[in-house]
């Protein structure tokens, strides 16, 4: 049950993420980027981080992404042009990524044994664990976000708003 | 059953997508959103490992990853706006304010 789920969301992941790639309208890629991290979030709960698969789908589906489409929307950006610049990075791009995939699989594949299986409901980490760590011992780290996310906020009103 | 490894490799498989997306694309929103294709990617490591040694600093981390994801895209999509207004363009080959 568990390598079904995996493979039926893994693939979904793997096919949004190529149609990301194959794409030319910003749009579209970004309405494949939404089925990659809501099948993310399934994963999530596959390994048992319920907390994390919820906080993906409202954060990275929900707020992020709307961002995105609604940018894409404003600008009313059409299809992406083809330069000259685009060639030689066809050329470096597809076999660097290959090539860094390939390092990475043969690492993982060669450690496999080491590495264990994840078992469906083998190990939950739920939110009340997670609020123990996140407020008693990084309560200050936690604390340090909430001033980042405020900066952020004012930047971008800073930087949209137009100038007279 | 599922190996980690498997979990891993689907990370690899990701993060390598979207090193191609942001190499390739031109459009600077789909080289915006490849990045955070790469940080769902590193995301879904850090779970896989947490899950492996039952611990729950790495979902702590995702946790801060996607803070930090939140408040990039603010940004950074703030840039894009205030750079179409003068550029009117998205094409990363046409704006090279920096270039020397």
């Amino acid at each position: 049950m568990h390598l079904v789920l995996f493979f039926i969301f893994g693939l979904l992941c793997v096919a949004g993420a190529l149609n990301l790639l194959l794409q030319h309208h910003p749009i579209n890629s970004a309405l494949s980027l939404i089925v990659v991290m809501t099948s993310l979030a399934v994963l999530y709960l596959l390994l048992g981080a319920e907390f994390l698969a919820a906080a993906q789908v409202i954060v990275y589906s929900g707020a992020i992404m709307v961002l995105f489409t609604f940018v894409i929307m404003l600008l009313n950006a059409g299809v992406e042009e083809h330069t000259h610049g685009s060639k030689a990075a066809y050329i470096v791009g597809f076999p660097g990524a290959a090539a860094l995939f390939g390092i990475l699989a043969y690492i993982f594949l060669e450690q496999s044994d080491r590495l264990g299986s994840a078992k469906l409901g083998g190990y939950l980490a739920t939110t009340h664990d997670l609020s123990q760590v996140l407020f008693r011992d990084l309560l200050l780290p936690f604390e340090a976000t909430s001033a980042l996310i405020l900066v952020a906020i004012l930047g971008a009103v800073a930087l949209a708003r137009k100038e007279h | 059953m599922v190996p980690i490894a498997y979990y891993l490799v689907l990370s690899a498989i990701l993060f390598s997508i979207g090193v191609a997306a942001f190499l390739v694309k031109r459009n600077i929103i789909t080289i915006f959103m490849s990045i955070e294709l790469m940080l769902n990617a590193v995301n879904l490591t850090f779970v896989a490992f947490a899950h492996r040694w039952h611990q729950v600093s790495g979902q702590i981390f995702v946790f801060f990853v996607m803070v930090v994801a939140a408040a990039e895209a603010a940004v950074g999509l703030a840039i894009i706006i205030a750079l179409f207004r003068t550029r009117a363009t998205l094409n990363v080959d046409q704006v090279d304010l920096m270039k020397l």
